[in-house]
């Protein structure tokens, strides 16, 4: 079983961050998605490290942090990717088939919708309308906007971001 | 107490404040379907199968967890409500891997006996199956995710009855699993392998890892001396499974079903824990007069043991340095037996017949091959044996009474009461008192450390000195006794921990009662009772007074904690992380 984790170097000092943060929840299990948040803030996702620290501050199984952190969909348990893909699934995108789109995403990176590619070169997330519905269906990689997509396009433009 | 009245179904009621519809309509025998509710484990109101009508109420209300209130009308049995129920039920079934015939569960699953009692004729619904996950990787138990409906029971049982909580629903909606972070195998994570979430489970998700087919090979290898050990808790649990009531004592049926599977001998775990008692009792009399590690702990449960290495580490000191009966018994029948009968040992097998999903895990421990070979070769829980046991067409009720084999058969009292929660201590009180003394205890029943409740303490006087003893059972409770230990809150000589609530009887690998069952009978205090029956009704209670166990010492081993003991009755115990490891990438 592979656990996503930066290298302990860039790691190790935010999860002293996270540690000076925990202070302040000491036992308090209530307190469980606040802290989560605030350390996502911190680190940018939630790898394991970060929720045994939780867990023992807080006083609550790993299991149940685990469990919390897959639950919602804004928790990360992977660093985002070097690139953000963003493909709109708003009414308009949706229509013109924003749905095929996404899957051909899927099935060329080979993640499911939140996930990140194990190489944290590509993320990949669905969002809600992006305002740009004249160009329907839209897919955002980092700021490059990409209209009129078909589900034939999407190889060629992960090229751009070898 | 604050009375309500309400009525259910036109019926008047009273019942206590605070009581929920789903008790107050059992106390007058209406039955109203359950899934998720487990009483006093998980009472969550998540499956919605209990529904019923509250008059004034807009929607319907699950009964389970609804407090009745003062003039309350509830219907349990409209249109609305039965067809509310075969919804939720048929939503089950059509995402469930339907395979009763071959699924261990069958014919005892809450699942397909709502189906009967509901009516359900046929699924209204189709769709996609969840994704499943099926997980044998662990020594002792399976997890066949395909068969969950997520109810949640195990996991509550994990969390808040054992305190251990390796597993969780993870993901959400379509995607929720029952299962370990990361989607790990039980064995990945700091699992202890008690098998409660097992008897929790009202479906086929939970197992035990099965083991029955090592020994019908090795029950039919003409070059094999197949030999069965059984402990205390399975000789008021096994006649469950025959129709024989629950807590039926069935000890000298056990012996004529054996002999007709084909085992070559049939031998007593009670046996070995009379000498475990010799072992232990003269640990503890060592540790305190020669200012050892105190308290001393008991070490026969190897799911505490593998608790305490993960999640305790601090007090594996205090662990008894005795290897639990099974392991005695192993090492001893692959040695002394094996010499004594002229028997290459590699050529016994022994099977041990226990309560306990845990014993599967021991069993295979690194520590555990003194003899030179696995010291017990399979482990089979109550459920398994009794399966073997149809297979065969061996009616366990039909038996006649037999005896045990000797010498490894002979037993008394103290052995037989390891099988329930205080029995140990009380084993070990018996002997120690009349070890230091020398005089006759004259009341040998210490009904102080008797019984259900989840800590108990006593205090015994021993030639003159105050010994402070504790017995904790189900590791929640054992968590609280240690935690009170460790902030010196609480001061004890000696500490008996048991994995399961109840004790043996209530192990992991016992017969499965179904939720409806558990609301009724307590039947961890049942089966215990009859452990105590079994003991006063042996002409010998005490250890030191085991006839087999004296002749053992004089023959072999010498004398207790002597060089051999040490060999092959004692062990060693390693802190194991409480959390899995990241793997760097
Ligand atoms: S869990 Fe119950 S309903 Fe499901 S296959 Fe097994 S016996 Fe049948
Ligand atoms: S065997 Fe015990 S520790 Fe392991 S998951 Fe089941 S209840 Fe939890
Ligand atoms: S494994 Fe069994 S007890 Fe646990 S949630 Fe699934 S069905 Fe319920
Ligand atoms: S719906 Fe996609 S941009 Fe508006
Ligand atoms: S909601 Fe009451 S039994 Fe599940």
């Amino acid at each position: 079983m592979k656990l996503a984790a930066k290298k302990d170097s860039e790691l190790a000092e935010k999860l002293m961050e996270v540690e000076k943060m925990l202070e302040k929840y000491k036992g308090q299990k209530g307190a469980l998605l606040q802290v989560l948040q605030e350390a996502q803030k911190i680190v940018g996702y939630l790898p394991i490290e970060v929720q045994k620290r939780v867990a023992e501050a807080l006083n609550v199984t790993l299991s149940e942090v685990y469990s919390t952190v897959t639950f919602y969909s804004f928790f990360n348990l992977k660093p985002r990717g070097k690139y953000q893909i963003r493909i709109c699934l708003g009414t308009a995108c949706y229509v013109k088939g924003a749905d095929k789109v996404l899957s051909r995403l899927e099935q060329e990176l080979g993640i499911k919708v939140g996930d990140t590619t194990d190489d944290l070169k590509f993320s990949l997330d669905a969002c809600r309308c992006v305002g740009a519905c004249g160009l329907a269906p839209v897919v955002i990689i980092n700021d490059d906007v990409y209209g009129r997509m078909t589900p034939d396009k999407v190889p060629e433009i992960l090229k751009n971001y070898e | 107490m604050e009375m309500v009245n309400l009525t259910i179904d036109g019926e008047k009621v009273q019942v206590p404040k605070g009581t929920t519809i789903l008790e107050a309509a059992r106390k007058i025998g209406k039955k109203i379907p359950t899934l998720c509710f487990l009483k006093g484990v998980n009472e969550i109101g998540a499956c919605r199968m209990c529904v019923v009508e509250v008059k004034g109420a807009r929607a319907l209300q699950a009964s389970c967890v609804y407090p009745v209130s003062e003039g309350m009308e509830v219907y349990t049995n409209t249109p609305a409500v039965r067809e509310a129920r075969k919804v939720t039920l048929e939503l089950l079934l059509s995402d469930h891997n339907l395979e009763c015939p071959t699924c261990v569960r069958n014919l005892n699953c809450e699942l397909q006996k709502l189906a009967e009692e509901l009516g359900i004729k046929s699924i209204r619904f189709t769709g996609e199956k969840h994704k499943a996950k099926y997980d044998d990787f662990s020594p002792s138990i399976v997890r066949d995710t395909s068969k969950c409906i997520l109810c949640r029971r195990c996991v509550s049982t994990c969390h808040n009855v054992q305190g251990v909580g390796v597993i969780s629903p993870n993901h959400r909606g379509f995607e929720t699993m029952v299962a370990p972070v990361y989607d790990m195998s039980l064995a990945e994570v700091a699992c202890v392998n008690c098998g409660q979430c097992i008897l929790a489970c009202p479906v086929g998700a939970l197992k035990e890892k099965e083991d029955t087919d090592k020994v019908w090979q090795a029950l039919q290898d003409p070059e094999k001396h197949v030999i069965a050990q059984i402990a205390p808790a399975v000789r008021v649990s096994l006649g469950e499974e025959f129709g024989l009531g629950r807590g039926a004592i069935v000890t000298k049926k056990i012996p004529a079903a054996l002999r007709r599977l084909g085992f070559n001998r049939v031998f007593d775990t009670d046996f070995a824990a009379d000498l475990t008692i010799m072992e232990e009792g003269h640990e503890f009399l060592e540790r305190l007069q020669h200012g050892g590690k105190l308290p001393l702990i008991t070490s026969c449960s190897p799911g505490w043991i593998k608790f305490c290495e993960h999640y305790y580490p601090e007090f594996l000191e205090n662990l008894s340095t005795c290897k639990s009966p099974q392991q005695m018994f192993g090492a001893v029948a692959k040695t002394y037996y094996a010499q004594k009968m002229g028997i290459d040992p590699s050529k016994i097998f022994v099977v041990s017949i226990m309560p306990c999903t845990a014993k599967k895990y021991e069993c295979q421990r690194p520590e555990m091959r003194s003899s030179g070979y696995q010291d017990v070769d399979a482990v089979l829980t109550t459920r398994e044996i009794s399966r073997m046991l149809k297979e065969a067409g061996i009616n366990l009720a039909a038996m006649p009474d037999e005896e045990f084999d000797e010498p490894l058969g002979i037993s008394t009292g103290a052995g037989a009461i390891f099988g329930a929660t205080g029995g140990v201590m009380e084993a070990a009180l018996r002997t120690v008192y009349e070890v230091v003394t020398g005089k006759e205890l004259e009341n040998i029943e210490f009904t102080s450390i008797r019984g259900v409740e989840g800590i108990k303490e006593a205090t015994v006087e021993i030639n003159g000195m105050n010994v402070n003893v504790a017995v904790a059972h189900g590791l929640a409770n054992a968590r609280k006794l240690l935690d009170r230990v460790k902030n010196k809150e609480a001061e004890y000589h000696f500490i008996e921990i048991m994995a399961c609530p109840g004790g043996c009887v209530g192990g992991g690998g016992q017969p499965i009662l179904s939720a409806d069952e558990r609301f009724e009978v307590d039947y961890r205090a049942v089966r215990g009772s009859a452990i105590y029956e079994v003991d006063r009704k042996m002409p010998l209670r005490k250890s030191h007074e085991n006839p087999a166990v004296k002749q053992l010492y004089e023959e072999f081993l010498g004398k207790p904690l002597g060089e051999k003991s040490h060999e092959l009755l004692h062990t060693h115990y390693t802190p194991r992380p409480r959390y899995p490891e990241a793997e760097e990438k």
